[in-house]
C-alpha cells in the first residue's frame, strides 16, 4: 500500500481578532497520495487559505495550529525552521495568487531564478543559468534567455504566473500548492495556466493541491475535490462522483449559483440567501444550516461531522444529505 | 424577449466612432478605437473583453469622466461631449455608474444612510423628510433594512451588502441608464448571484436601462440582451446574445467562449488555448488587432482592418474570415 505524501489530522487553526478568536480552520482532516491532485474550493473566508497555509507552515505567527502535519514522514509544525527551509523547494513548493508580490520586484527573473537552484540544489551559477533557460522554455515563455534578464514588471500578468511557477518547479517538488493560482489572470490566459499546470502536475508525477473559489476549475483538472464552508471541510469526494452525486446542500447550492452558459438571459439564477456565519461566533449546529433550504431543528443544534456512511468514497456531513443526483443548470 | 421589443424603440445611448487616446510617455495608447455601438431603452447591452480591451474606458467615455479624443456619445437626442459645465452636470443625473470594487467606492467616515442621500442634496432636495423618504424606498429595495444600515459605516458590511449600498446610491436619483463595470466580479459565487438577480430585478422595478461590462461571459449573458465583445480598443463582435453564444462569428469570441472553465467533469477542458497574449495596446498590430493571436489569420488581415459587416446569423462581426454566415 501506498503511504500518503500528505496528511492532516484534526488540524485547527486559531487567529486572535479583537472581536475574540476567529477559528479559520476547524477540525480538518486530509490525505494526498503521491502524483495525486486535490481540489480544495470555497468562497472567501471559508478557511481554504489558512488551510493551505497550515500545510506550507506558513501561518502568521500570531496564529495558533492545532492537530498534526504530516508530510513525507515529516511532522511539519514539529519540524526546526532550517529543516523546514530545507523541504521547502525540493519537497514542497507554493504558487500563490499575484505573481507580483510573490516575485522580487528589484531583482531580475534569472536571479530569483538561478539563487533558487543554487540553494536548494547547490547548483553552479553557470548550470543554474542554463537550467533557468530550460524551465522558462517548459513554462511557456518565448525567448528565455533574454527574459532571464528582465525584472518582473517588464511582464504581464500571465507571464509573471508562468515565472513564479517555474520556480516553484525548479526543485523537481513532490508537492505543489497552488492558491488561487489564475483568479488575477484573464479567462484565456487563466485556461493557458491551468493548461501547464496540468501537464507539468503529470509529466512529473508531482501531487498537486489546487485552492480555488470556481468549481469549474476543479472540475476537468483534479482527482478529488475538498469543499468547504466555515472552516470545515463538508464534502469530499473522487471529482466525477462528486459533480454526478453530490450530497451536500452547500455544495449543491454553490454549484446552482454560477451562472450557466446553456440557459438563456435573464433566467433567474438559484442564489444563496444571506452569507456565511461570522468565524468569531462558533455555531452550535451545522455552519450552513441558516442558509440550507432543507436545515431543521437538528440541524440547528448538532454539528454533522465529515463521514462516508455509504462507503462509496464519498464524505460529507450533513444531517439531510442529497439523495438524488444532483440536478445540475436548473 | 426584450430583443425585439428594443429594435421598436430608438436608441437611449448611441455611441459613435468613438475614439480614446491616452498619452503614455511621450506616446499614444489608444484605448478605444473607432467604436460604435447603441443601447435601446430598457435594453441590456453587454460589453465583455479581456483587461486592457478598452471596455472600462468605454464606459468612462460615456459619462464625460475621460473626454473622447474625437466621436460623440449621444444620450437622449443630446450629443454629451458638446456638453459641460451646469448642462452636463444635469445630464449626468439621468446616468449613473456602478463600480467593481463596492467597499473602495464607498467613504468609510460616512453612515450608510448619509451615503445614499449624497445624490439628493447634491441635486438640491433640500427638505430633509423627502430625503429620508427616499432614501428608506431605495435601500428597502435593495434588500437592506434601512433602520438598521443607516447609522452604521461601510467597513461593518460585506462585499456583497456594499454593492447594494452603491446600487441604492446609484438609483437614487432614478437615473435611465446605468453604467454597471465589472459588478460583481470581485464578489464570492454565492453573493455574485444575489447581485445579479437584483440588478435584473431593479431594472423592471425602475425601468432601466443597463451598460453591463465584464469579462466573464457566463455573468454578461446571465443579464444580456446583446452582447459587444471588445479586444484591443475595437469592436469584433456585436449581436443578440443567445446568437453570439450558440454561434460566435469572430474566432476572439469563439476563443473566449473556450476558455470558460466549465463545471462539469465529463466536459474536458479545453487544451491550447490561442497562443499568447493579448499585444501592448501602445503597439497595436496592424489590420485586424487579433490576428498576432488568431488561427485564421492570413496576409488580409494583416494589412486590412476589418470594418463590421452583418452576418446571416443576426450579429455583426469584424472578421475578414469569419465563422460563420
Amino acid at each position: 500500500m501506498t503511504r500518503a505524501l500528505l496528511s492532516l489530522e484534526d488540524v485547527s487553526v486559531e487567529l486572535p481578532t479583537p472581536r475574540g478568536t476567529l477559528r479559520a480552520v476547524d477540525k480538518v482532516d486530509l490525505s494526498l497520495m503521491p502524483g495525486r491532485t486535490l481540489g480544495i474550493v470555497g468562497e472567501s473566508g471559508c478557511g481554504k487559505t489558512m488551510l493551505s497555509r497550515a500545510i506550507l507552515q506558513l501561518l502568521p505567527k500570531r496564529a495558533k495550529l492545532s492537530g498534526r502535519v504530516r508530510f513525507g514522514g515529516h511532522d511539519l509544525a514539529a519540524l526546526p525552521a532550517e529543516s523546514l527551509r530545507r523541504l521547502r523547494g525540493p519537497e514542497l513548493a507554493v504558487v500563490f495568487q499575484d505573481p507580483m508580490t510573490s516575485l522580487n520586484p528589484v531583482l531580475t527573473i534569472g536571479t530569483q531564478l538561478i539563487e533558487t537552484l543554487q540553494a536548494h540544489l547547490g547548483m553552479d551559477g553557470a548550470a543554474a543559468a542554463r537550467r533557468s533557460v530550460d524551465l522558462l522554455a517548459a513554462v511557456g515563455i518565448p525567448a528565455p534567455a533574454q527574459r532571464l534578464r528582465q525584472y518582473p514588471h517588464q511582464l504581464s500578468g500571465g507571464m509573471r504566473q508562468r515565472v513564479a511557477i517555474a520556480i516553484a518547479l525548479s526543485c523537481e517538488p513532490k508537492l505543489l500548492v497552488a492558491d488561487e493560482p489564475t483568479t488575477a489572470l484573464d479567462v484565456t490566459v487563466q485556461a493557458q495556466i491551468l493548461d501547464l499546470l496540468a501537464r507539468e502536475q503529470r509529466r512529473r508525477q508531482m501531487a498537486m493541491i489546487l485552492i480555488t473559489h470556481d468549481l469549474g476549475v476543479v472540475a476537468g483538472r483534479t482527482d478529488e475535490v475538498a469543499v468547504m464552508y466555515a472552516g470545515r471541510v463538508v464534502e469530499r469526494a473522487p471529482t466525477a462522483q462528486l459533480f454526478a452525486r453530490m450530497r451536500m446542500p452547500y455544495t449543491e447550492a454553490l454549484l446552482a449559483a454560477i451562472p450557466k452558459l446553456d440557459s438563456p438571459p435573464h433566467t433567474t439564477l438559484p442564489a444563496i440567501a444571506g452569507r456565511p456565519p461570522d468565524p468569531t461566533r462558533p455555531m452550535p449546529g451545522c455552519s450552513f444550516s441558516p442558509r440550507c433550504r432543507y436545515a431543521d431543528d437538528h440541524c440547528r443544534h448538532a454539528k454533522p461531522t465529515l463521514a462516508d456512511p455509504e462507503r462509496s468514497g464519498g464524505f460529507y456531513a450533513c444531517w439531510h444529505p442529497l439523495t438524488l443526483p444532483a440536478a445540475v443548470g436548473t | 424577449m426584450a430583443d425585439s421589443t428594443s429594435r421598436l424603440n430608438a436608441p437611449l445611448l448611441s455611441v459613435e466612432q468613438l475614439v480614446v487616446e491616452y498619452p503614455v510617455s511621450g506616446r499614444t495608447l489608444s484605448a478605444v478605437a473607432d467604436v460604435s455601438l447603441t443601447v435601446g431603452r430598457g435594453e441590456t447591452l453587454g460589453l465583455v473583453g479581456e483587461s486592457g480591451c478598452g471596455k472600462s474606458t468605454l464606459g468612462r467615455a460615456v459619462l464625460q469622466l475621460r473626454r473622447p479624443t474625437a466621436g460623440k456619445v449621444v444620450f437622449d437626442g443630446a450629443d454629451l461631449t458638446a456638453l459641460d459645465g451646469e448642462a452636463l452636470r444635469l445630464m449626468r443625473r439621468r446616468l449613473q455608474l456602478i463600480f467593481q470594487d463596492p467597499i473602495a467606492s464607498l467613504n468609510p467616515r460616512r453612515c450608510i444612510g448619509d451615503i445614499v442621500a449624497e445624490p439628493l442634496v447634491i441635486t438640491g432636495i433640500t427638505d430633509r423628510n423627502e430625503r429620508e423618504r427616499r432614501v428608506r424606498d431605495v435601500l428597502a429595495a435593495v434588500g437592506l433594512d434601512p433602520d438598521v444600515v443607516w447609522r452604521r459605516l461601510p467597513h461593518e458590511f460585506s462585499g456583497g451588502q456594499c454593492q447594494r449600498v452603491c446600487i441604492a446610491r446609484a438609483l437614487i436619483l432614478e437615473p435611465e441608464l446605468v453604467i454597471c463595470d465589472e459588478p460583481v466580479s470581485a464578489l464570492d459565487v454565492s453573493i455574485r448571484a444575489q447581485i445579479l438577480n437584483l440588478l435584473e430585478e431593479m431594472k423592471q422595478r425602475y425601468g432601466l436601462t443597463l451598460l453591463f461590462i465584464a469579462h466573464d461571459l457566463a455573468v454578461v449573458k446571465a443579464v444580456s440582451d446583446r452582447i459587444a465583445v471588445m479586444y484591443l480598443g475595437r469592436l469584433c463582435e456585436v449581436g443578440p446574445t443567445e446568437a453570439v453564444f450558440d454561434r460566435p462569428a469572430h474566432p476572439y469570441t469563439a476563443l473566449l467562449l473556450e476558455a470558460i472553465p466549465v463545471p462539469d467533469p465529463t466536459v474536458m477542458p479545453a487544451t491550447n488555448i490561442a497562443t499568447g497574449e493579448p499585444p501592448s495596446p501602445l503597439d497595436p498590430p496592424s489590420g485586424c488587432r487579433f490576428r498576432t493571436r488568431c488561427p485564421r489569420a492570413d496576409r488580409l488581415c494583416a494589412e486590412k482592418v476589418p470594418i463590421l459587416q452583418a452576418t446571416a446569423g443576426g450579429q455583426t462581426v469584424a472578421c475578414h474570415h469569419p465563422l460563420t454566415g
